[in-house]
């Protein structure tokens, strides 16, 4: 797929037309056919990252606190289908990224460093508490950029095209609030 | 189900991920700036040929829907934190576990925050349940039978608007 999309893109390259992400997207349209119908499940990622943390909660607070609360409880961790989806997920990112030669460490992206200066652990700080409010509001709301941005509203959800919706308008707003308007 | 399904999904939807560049934190920043529209040209592609497949798939009883519940008041403030949590930290959920896996160091912050995010939803749930999961709550609503359009003119729409939006976005990169 890769290699394909690669040449399409060499091709194109002379009437400056990027195909690739248009033939990613439709790819990744072809692997919901795959999740709707072999696997029975919709592509998603926070439900499985959700169980994750209860391992990490029963270490934290005990086991029993983890295997107790109410949110856990119905769904416990498990090597389940979507947890083994992510670990697959990252497989792929790494494998991609090597075969590519784009593997490279990095603390704090430029979008970051041109606003916010190089200070990795403001960048980290910031990144955690992100991450922490970007789960709870993905869990509030059932769904995240996968689960409901492609898979629910491939399926013409009304939940999910009110999250889509409101995550492009806030983040349009916070992008002016936070970064200001970049000339381009 | 065998182990290796789920295995393969995510090792392909990973390569997907890395190869359109949505692991890359400036594109996804790029997009809420309107500066790089990568981002919708990966998402509205998957939409619209993953919607017409599904469609035929659930036609021909191969696959059935998987709708989440429309609970209005928590899918807004559940969206309006995600987008903004988007801003500071240019990964979603999954691409932030694709980044992580490409050496992105504050990418794997992001989900470590994640984490600790998703103990402090399973902390707070039977609250948020009784007190805004409860609020507005209509169900699995789809649009077609909210609307009385069927699919096809849902998605043919969509399709159209997507082509001619990327269109006009591509002769005028040019």
């Amino acid at each position: 797929m890769s290699m394909l999309t690669d040449r399409l893109s060499q091709r194109t390259a002379g009437r400056r037309l990027d195909l690739s992400p248009y033939l990613i997207g439709s790819a990744v349209g072809v692997l919901s056919w795959v999740a709707f119908s072999v696997a029975g499940d919709p592509l998603g990622v926070t439900t499985a990252l959700s169980q994750a943390a209860q391992p990490i909660a029963a270490l934290l607070f005990g086991a029993e606190t983890a295997a107790k609360n109410p949110y856990w409880a119905p769904m416990p961790f498990s090597w389940n289908y979507g947890v083994l989806f992510l670990v697959g997920l990252m497989a792929g990112a790494l494998v991609s990224s090597l075969v590519a030669g784009t593997f490279r460490f990095e603390s704090v992206p430029r979008f970051w460093r041109e606003r916010f200066g190089g200070s990795v652990l403001k960048r980290f700080a910031v990144a955690f508490v992100a991450g922490a409010v970007m789960m709870f509001g993905a869990r509030m709301a059932g769904g995240c950029t996968s689960g409901h941005g492609i898979s629910g509203t491939l399926q013409l959800a009304l939940s999910s095209w009110i999250f889509i919706a409101i995550v492009f308008a806030s983040g349009l707003i916070g992008s002016r609030i936070v970064y200001g308007r970049k000339g381009k | 189900m065998h182990v290796l399904l789920p295995l393969i999904m995510g090792f392909a939807f990973g390569i997907l991920l890395n190869r359109s560049k949505v692991t890359d934190s400036n594109v996804i920043e790029g997009q809420f700036c309107l500066c790089d529209f990568t981002m919708l040209k990966v998402m509205l592609p998957a939409i619209v040929i993953g919607g017409l497949g599904v469609l035929v798939l659930i036609h021909f009883g191969d696959a059935k829907y998987h709708i989440k519940d429309a609970n209005i008041l928590g899918v807004a403030l559940g969206a309006t934190m995600f987008g903004l949590a988007l801003v500071f930290l240019g990964y979603c959920p999954g691409t932030s576990l694709a980044a992580t896996a490409t050496g992105s160091v504050h990418a794997l912050v992001g989900v470590l925050g994640m984490l600790a995010g998703a103990m402090l939803y399973a902390f707070s749930f039977s609250w948020i349940k009784t007190h805004i999961l409860n609020v507005w709550a209509v169900g699995k609503v789809r649009l077609p039978e909210l609307t009385g359009v069927p699919d096809i003119i849902w998605l043919a729409g969509l399709g159209a608007i997507a082509v001619a939006g990327f269109v006009w976005l591509e002769r005028r990169a040019a």
